[in-house]
């Protein structure tokens, strides 16, 4: 789960750490309200949980409340990377001396979080790692000692900093820290950091991801955040609930399998045939006639969807009822696309029956599958 | 030899009285596996496919012998699970359970290391050996066959399709190893590509991976320098965008980092012959034994 910005800094407010003055708004007006209160020039940022906000034009400054209000209701027009922009962070405006960049996320070949940080910040740390990496300082967390004060001092040091400025930086670090483990975050970070030219190190942006498989240990944050983890269209929330996994992506082909590899190389298979998957539908173990059903009328929900793949590797899932589940599929509610099945492995010879019986075709490998999907896909638009 | 199971492993299944423990204990008992005890806390006492069920992983141990364990429990209270299974001395681990909390899967796959106790997974089918007629997982039996080859996967019906090709092309397996769809994972590939190199029973390797993280470069780098077996490769997810998680949590290409590319092109150089499509793994296997 993304938490927003303004959602992060309440969360980093809550654990002390210093964040500009300033509040959220959903409208220019109480945009100029927040300006009035703050009472001195403002930098306005979307609420947008994706990237480069700033250089698809999603922040601005503003002098006055007035201008305030004009340059929010600008901003609350726009689509940023496709999204809408629902609120605005209005902010005092920083006079910054430094950017600063101070992170923690997980280290998947170490099995151990990182944290990282750098006094170059302002730039993504890929960017950063790409152009300068002597710039990053990196410490493992030992996940038997966890991370303490002297090592965020040390990567404080290791960053410059000297004096006064080594302990308070260092206390972003271990409030992150502290932050990650309360609400099992798997990627934080605060870039920039900014540090002003009155001497005050201030959180500027923040970002927040919560590991969804932990979402169940932190009911009553979601509670209070008054939103879904995620934003999902109809037909990504029907797979959700149902427990599958789906992708949209920029095809016409809707492959449906059992098992995330087994979906992936699937799409793969398709491409290589010259064919684009639009859908990428992981059934996952041991569907039975009615999900395998389910699945066939969510992908069908997408306008997009010119042909269905369907692509069995029978283990726990068992190919007859997989063959039952598209038979009801398509006489309970028709399927009005050409669909290929490729099915194999447990009760293989009872599905081809059934397939057989409802004047179904069913292929034997994957290959012939893709490739005759993709011929099919063609021929209809011919 | 084998890798880290054998005829003489004797396995406990964490989580037995569930629908998925009843299921698959029955499974594993009829491919042969030697299941000798369950655990549920609070149901001990019980039975389930005749296989007597304790309240705590300490009393089956002891009354049983069990040497391995395997975890069917929920992923709320898997890495509890896992850490009593460490407690208990038992090695390998192999976790079934899909999303774990990573925290969790921290904390136990260092508790494991610090004893020196193999973790599979978690998120995996398990781990099968044919000739010992030893699976602890889900993986259906019959499509592997006892042969030469090595098979490591970060995916279930992935790899059974791979293994149902080679079976049919008279290949068979010495051990398949799921490692995991997660993004943190206990044996990861280049730890088990380590334990086949010393194998002296495997004569090849197959590697099915995944986009995500550098698993398979990082493994690609040990090959290059150390391993003289000849080695077939698969990477699914050459079609996938970034950003987006393709099913397994550990299956995102996150920046430029994770890509098929990047790790199709690292095995390629390290000498490993990486197969476009599955049906090719056979094939490539044939030509390079």
């Amino acid at each position: 789960m993304k938490l927003f910005e303004h959602e992060a800094k309440d969360i980093f407010r809550a654990f002390g750490m210093p964040t500009p003055q300033g509040g959220v708004a959903h409208t220019p007006e109480e945009a100029r309200e927040r300006a009035k209160e703050i009472g001195k020039p403002v930098a306005v940022k979307a609420q947008v949980l994706t990237g480069k906000r700033g250089k698809a034009g999603g922040v601005k400054f503003a002098d006055t409340p007035d201008e305030a209000e004009r340059v929010v209701g600008e901003i609350l027009a726009m689509r940023i990377n496709d999204l809408p922009v629902k609120a605005v962070l209005v902010e005092e405006k920083l006079d910054i001396a430094q950017e600063i960049y101070a992170g923690v996320t997980i280290d998947r070949n170490e099995r151990k979080y990182v944290v990282i940080g750098s006094a170059a910040g302002g730039m993504s740390i890929e960017e950063l790692a790409a152009e300068h990496p002597e710039k990053i300082v990196k410490r493992h967390v030992d996940p038997h000692l966890g991370f303490h004060p002297f090592e965020a001092r040390e990567m404080a040091i290791d960053m410059g900093f000297r004096g006064k400025d080594i302990s308070r930086l260092a206390n972003f670090f271990l409030t992150l820290w502290k932050i990650v483990q309360t609400y099992d975050v798997e990627l934080t970070e605060i870039n920039p950091l900014i540090l002003t030219r009155d001497g005050r190190f201030l959180a500027a942006d923040a970002r927040l991801n919560i590991d969804d498989n932990a979402l169940y240990r932190h009911k009553g944050l979601i509670e209070k955040l008054k939103r879904e983890p995620v934003e999902m269209n109809e037909r990504e929330r029907r797979a959700a609930e149902e427990g599958m996994a789906y992708v949209e992506l920029d095809g016409n082909i809707a492959c449906i399998c059992n098992g995330a590899g087994l979906t992936m190389a699937t799409i793969d298979a398709v491409a290589l045939h010259g064919g684009k998957a639009g859908i990428f539908l992981d059934l996952g173990g041991g569907a039975d006639a009615e999900r395998v059903e389910k699945g066939i009328e969510i992908a069908l929900m997408n306008p997009s969807v010119r042909a269905i793949l369907i692509n069995i590797m029978g283990g726990i899932t068992r190919c007859d009822e997989v063959a039952r589940g598209i038979v009801a599929a398509r006489e309970e509610r028709g399927i009005g696309v050409p669909m290929v099945i490729r099915m194999v492995g447990t009760n293989e010879e009872e599905g081809q029956r059934i397939l057989q019986e409802a004047g179904i075709p069913f292929l034997k490998t994957m290959e012939e599958a893709a490739s005759k999907v993709v011929e099919l896909v063609k021929k209809e638009a011919e | 030899m084998a890798v880290l199971i054998d005829k003489d492993t004797r396995v406990l299944i964490q989580g037995i009285t569930g629908s998925q423990g009843t299921f698959h204990s029955a499974a594993m008992l009829e491919y042969g596996t030697k299941v000798v005890a369950g655990v549920t806390p609070g149901k001990g006492g019980s039975e389930v496919n005749s296989i007597p069920v304790y309240d705590s992983v300490r009393e089956a141990k002891e009354a049983h012998d069990a040497t391995a364990s395997v975890i069917f429990v929920p992923a709320p209270f898997a890495g509890d699970a896992a850490l009593e299974a460490i407690a208990a001395g038992l090695n390998p681990v192999v976790i079934i359970t899909e999303h774990v909390p990573v925290q969790d899967e921290i904390r136990v796959i260092h508790a494991a290391a610090r004893e020196g106790i193999t973790i599979i997974g978690p998120n995996t089918p398990g781990i099968i050996n044919p000739s010992a007629r030893q699976k602890l997982g889900i993986m259906p039996g019959h499509v592997f066959a006892d042969g030469p080859v090595a098979l490591m996967s970060r995916s279930g019906t992935l790899t059974y399709e791979i293994a149902a090709g080679m079976t049919n092309a008279g290949i068979g397996i010495t051990t398949a190893i799921g490692l995991g769809g997660d993004p943190c994972v206990g044996l990861t590939t280049i730890e088990a590509v380590k334990l086949f190199q010393s194998d002296p029973e495997t004569k090849a390797m197959v590697i099915v991976g995944e986009i995500g993280g550098d698993a398979e470069e990082r493994a690609a780098a040990y090959i290059k320098d150390h391993v003289d077996i000849p080695v077939v490769g698969f990477i699914a997810g050459r079609t996938a965008p970034p950003g987006k998680r393709m099913g397994h949590a550990g299956a995102i290409i996150s920046g430029s980092t994770g890509t098929a590319l990047a790790k199709i092109s690292a095995l390629t150089e390290a000498g490993v012959r990486v197969a476009d499509k599955p049906s090719d793994v056979a094939r490539l296997l044939k030509e390079m034994m």
